[in-house]
């Protein structure tokens, strides 16, 4: 798979990348988990609140509080664990101990040597699996604003502390080294996205932080056997941050080597506007985090009839339901169709598809129609009624609405709602009757004598000439296959 | 004054006043706790506030509860809602809690007064009250010796007189202790039977509240409003028992008490002979009473200050400075950290934060914490297999009378030592209480330690009570 690493198409280290080194790439995604309330408290979990407004006294820590656990949480947890395939099991909690001050304890509590879930596994959707191995709760810090001066950690005059998020209950989702690509590391992450918004653990929102991805990248030459040291790279934000990080580390790390230095095992801070990744800090300066039983919170075993529930409560994931659009097609889905059926899931518009084809519209259609100018309309589509979508699809489908028309109209119908056959109306689009067609394409005839003659004498490609003609002349209103078809009948 | 069963009894029939019984406590400790100084906050206004409360629920034919119009002591370890917290410390100088101990809302519930926020050892490590920030406590029976600790302003309170009951915590023996040398009952409860929720916390797995009382009986009746089950308390038991206030009076006819030479042979020989003194009390009340070896007792003192260290390193580190209490400016987040734990933390503090960072560090975990707590599970084991042939064990609860003030606070080995009997009870997370029984040579009061098997509280206390009964009657003196 390394030939197929991406990173030297369009960096300084150029093509020597492809043939002569492979990436290995881990990816640890820290998921927000959509409780409603905090990991160990009643605080609201809530994004854009004015800072310190959902605070108590167990998420701010203060003396002689103590964590209680949110079963909503360990639920969303296990249903993570259930849709990676992970084993879950009876866990604990322990003591991450490091001072900063965004910590209200000065210690986080997190899962570390017995995580709810683990050896589980992800399938992409080009059929590549990559390992899982533990997907682990914990609780978020606060977020510290920077004020002053540049604004960056190291030139601020003085730091904020919002504890609105301190105690958001988190799970982290530590994948094997088993990545090879930044695209595959771009596959991979959106493919989990996919999966905890289908299981309802997450919102997927990334620019609100409700998923963020550290990436663990190093590289080794082509075949060998033992990986290279790596670094950790975080502070990725986007899908389009952790491919362009990844890219830039890969031609770093092989930039060094190649110039004789070694990779040194650090922590490293993607800078996105610089486009570049910067140290942080190295292994020699990381922490001990002196980690111990948390011994404020009991072992969490969830029994089997709780995980029953939580498994049978779950919806299909994201694969299945790309299946299940597949197989409305006919099992044979082109690259284009796959990359509808990834967007449509994706977006969560699988549903509408499928009541569509089952109030008879055709698959391809239905898929093509809600992966373009449903989607194109963002948030608004996703409330489009799946009645009034099938309804448009049929009367596209009889000819009363050209492809062109039935178009425009479902634009406006993902933002506005309504009846379809009354917006068209609206909008000024009324099928031509046969006559008015013919009467069209006579006129355009005889506007183009000498193209006519040469379709007449059976040079078909002319034919373009006239369809396009006749859409001009309707606004599109024309259907172009009827079109073809009135020309064919009046050359006879 | 009376009892707390007594003051209870005459506010709820209206024989007295609760307004009367505060103002009396009040007047006391005006009086006496200059130079005692086993306050570190009086609550005036508000005990007189909640006393008036009181008196009004019983005048409505309402009735306050069973603690009705009793002052009560707590240690500034509890959370009191608009009320200073210290913990005896500097860095917590200030900080006003915006909540109650789970404790502080029972007591209220109960119809006890809170008289005021008592003196300790920083951050409960000690064994004399003399690392408190804020000067130690003296021992109401000696002024020149110490009450023990880390609870010895409750201990101190109760002993002298200004209150009926205290609350304390113990961690290693810190409400035993001091019992012992003040001449109280001391009790810890069951690991998870009292909420730990708004305990300012020591060492996790170790904290649990307790009662002071001048009786048995007392201390049963404070134990009874204080053990529920708290849902804020993950480690909150959902045991549900009878009033263990009810049988204390029951006797130790046939109970097998098991005399354990692994608590006495440390001790000064006239805290030996009491013990021993005790056994022959409950031997003749007609209890089994017989020698049992616990060898294994002798290594939870190392066992413990591994473990207290080591939890105290992580539950201190929110002392930082930022959000409460203590801050000392510097150039940056960091350096104040730094500055701020620099002044904020005493001597000893400092050097349980520093050995825990240690036990827990990377390439030492193994050898000192993860060794300890399989010290632990040995301990645990050990009481298990002595509770197969007896019902209760008995000890010594300090290995000396009340030292001199300055005696041990340059010597922290011998210091830690007064937890030696103490230790194994919270190590195992079982119940044990301090019943004095007679003098030592010097006249000071003698604690006699009773040790039971989980959530058998009641049978602690009807021990207890025995052992109290038979207590040779003395009035204290050195």
């Amino acid at each position: 798979m390394n030939a197929e690493t991406e990173a030297g198409t369009d960096t300084e280290a150029g093509a020597e990348t492809d043939r002569d080194w492979e990436t290995v790439i881990g990816l640890e995604v820290h998921c927000e988990l959509a409780t409603r309330t905090k990991l160990f408290c009643g605080c609201p979990n809530a994004f854009g609140d004015e800072p310190n407004t959902n605070v108590c006294p167990v998420c701010l820590g203060l003396p002689g509080s103590l964590p209680v656990i949110n079963a909503q949480a360990v639920e969303l947890a296990m249903r993570i664990g259930t849709a990676l395939h992970c084993e879950i099991r009876p866990s604990s909690f322990a003591r991450k101990n490091y001072f900063y001050p965004d910590q209200a304890k000065d210690y986080q509590i997190s899962q570390y040597d017995e995580p709810i879930n683990a050896d589980g596994s992800l399938t992409l959707p080009d059929g590549a699996v990559i390992g899982v191995t533990r997907a682990h709760m914990e609780e978020d810090t606060g977020k510290l604003t920077h004020v002053g001066a540049g604004g960056r950690i190291n030139s601020a005059h003085h730091a904020l502390v919002d504890y609105n998020r301190s105690g958001v209950p988190l799970v982290e989702i530590v994948s094997e080294p088993d990545i090879r690509s930044a695209a595959q590391a771009r596959a991979y992450a959106s493919e989990l996205r996919g999966i905890l918004v289908a299981t309802g653990a997450s919102d997927g929102r990334m620019e609100e932080g409700s998923m963020r991805i550290d990436a663990n990248v190093s590289v080794r030459p082509a075949g060998a056997g033992e990986f290279g040291t790596r670094c950790e790279i975080k502070n990725l934000n986007s899908l389009r941050s952790l491919g362009r990080a990844i890219e830039y580390e890969v031609a770093r790390q092989i930039a060094l080597i190649g110039a004789g230095e070694v990779v040194t095992q650090e922590t490293r801070h993607w800078d996105e506007s610089a486009g570049r990744t910067e140290s942080m800090r190295s292994k020699e300066e990381a922490n001990d985090y002196r980690y111990f039983p948390e011994p404020d919170l009991v072992p969490l075993v969830p029994d089997a009839a709780w995980q029953g529930r939580v498994r049978a409560a779950m919806g299909p994931m994201p694969a299945d339901r790309r299946a299940l659009l597949a197989d409305l097609l006919g099992g044979s889905a082109s690259e284009a169709q796959a990359e509808q059926i990834r967007a449509v899931v994706d977006l969560g518009l699988d549903a509408l598809v499928s009541a569509a084809v089952t109030a008879g519209a055709t698959a391809t259609m239905a898929l093509a129609r809600a992966a373009n100018e449903v989607a194109a309309e963002g948030e608004a589509g996703l409330a489009l009624a799946a009645e009034a979508f099938s309804a448009l699809l049929a009367l596209e489908a009889s000819g009363a609405l050209s492809p062109t028309q039935s178009k425009a109209v479902l634009h406006e119908l993902a933002v506005r709602g309504g009846d379809p056959a009354a917006l068209a109306k609206e909008m000024g689009f009324e099928a031509l009757g046969a006559d008015s067609l013919a009467a069209v394409v006579a006129e355009v005839i005889a506007a183009h004598p000498d193209e006519w003659e040469r379709y007449v004498e059976g040079e078909d490609k002319v034919s373009g000439v006239f369809v396009q003609g006749v859409m001009k002349a309707t606004k599109g209103q024309a259907n172009g296959k009827e079109v073809v078809a009135e020309l064919r009948r009046l050359r006879g | 004054m009376s009892s707390a069963r007594e003051v209870a009894a005459a506010v709820r029939s209206k024989e007295r006043s609760a307004r009367e019984v505060t103002e009396e406590a009040l007047a006391a400790v005006a009086e006496r706790d200059g130079e005692l100084h086993a306050f570190l906050e009086v609550l005036g206004d508000e005990a007189l506030a909640a006393a008036d409360a009181v008196d009004a629920a019983v005048a409505r034919g309402e009735d306050p509860g069973p603690l009705a119009g009793v002052p009560i002591a707590l240690k500034d370890n509890l959370c009191t809602r608009g009320i200073p917290t210290t913990c005896a410390s500097r860095i917590l100088e200030g900080w006003r809690p915006p909540y109650d101990a789970t404790v502080v809302e029972l007591l209220r519930a109960a119809g006890a007064i809170a008289l005021g926020k008592t003196n300790m050892d920083e951050f409960a490590m000690g064994s004399s009250t003399e690392n408190s920030a804020f000067g130690p406590t003296r021992n109401p029976h000696c002024m020149e010796r110490v009450p023990g600790g880390s609870s010895g302003g409750s201990a101190a309170a109760v002993a002298a007189g200004f209150v009926p009951l205290g609350l304390g915590s113990d961690t290693g023996g810190s409400i035993r202790q001091p019992a012992a040398l003040c001449g109280v009952v001391g009790m810890k409860p069951t690991y998870g039977r009292v909420s730990r929720y708004g305990l300012v916390a020591f060492a996790s797995s170790l904290d649990q509240i307790g009662p002071f009382a001048a009786t048995v009986e007392d201390a049963a009746l404070l134990f009874d409003v204080l053990a529920r089950h708290d849902p804020r308390d993950t480690t909150s038991l959902r045991h549900t028992a009878p009033p263990t206030h009810d049988a204390v009076a029951g006797g130790v006819d046939g109970v097998r008490v098991g005399v354990c030479p692994d608590l006495i042979e440390g001790c000064a020989p006239d805290v030996a002979a009491r013990v021993y003194g005790a056994a022959e009390a409950l031997r003749a009340a007609g209890a089994q009473v017989e020698e049992i070896r616990v060898p294994e007792f002798a290594y939870g003192l190392s066992a413990y200050y591994l473990i207290a260290p080591a939890e105290a390193s992580s539950n201190l580190a929110r002392y930082d400075g930022v959000r409460y209490g203590l801050r000392v400016e510097a150039d940056d987040a960091a350096a104040m950290n730094t500055a701020t734990r620099t002044a904020g933390f005493g001597a000893e503090v400092k050097r349980r934060i520093m050995l825990g960072t240690y036990a827990l560090s990377a390439g030492y975990y193994d050898a000192y914490y993860a060794q300890a707590q399989r010290v632990r599970t040995m301990v645990v084991e050990a009481f298990g297999r002595a509770y197969a042939s007896v019902d209760v064990l008995l000890g010594a609860t300090a290995p000396t009378t009340a030292f001199a003030l300055g005696d041990k606070v340059d010597d922290p080995m011998a210091m830690y030592m007064n937890d030696v009997c103490t230790i194994p009870s919270n190590l195992a997370g079982h119940p044990a209480v301090s019943v004095p029984f007679g003098a030592g040579a010097d006249g000071l009061p003698v604690g006699v330690q009773v040790l039971a098997p989980a959530l058998e509280e009641a049978l602690l206390f009807r021990v207890a009570r025995a052992v109290e009964a038979a207590a040779p009657q003395t009035a204290w003196s050195a």
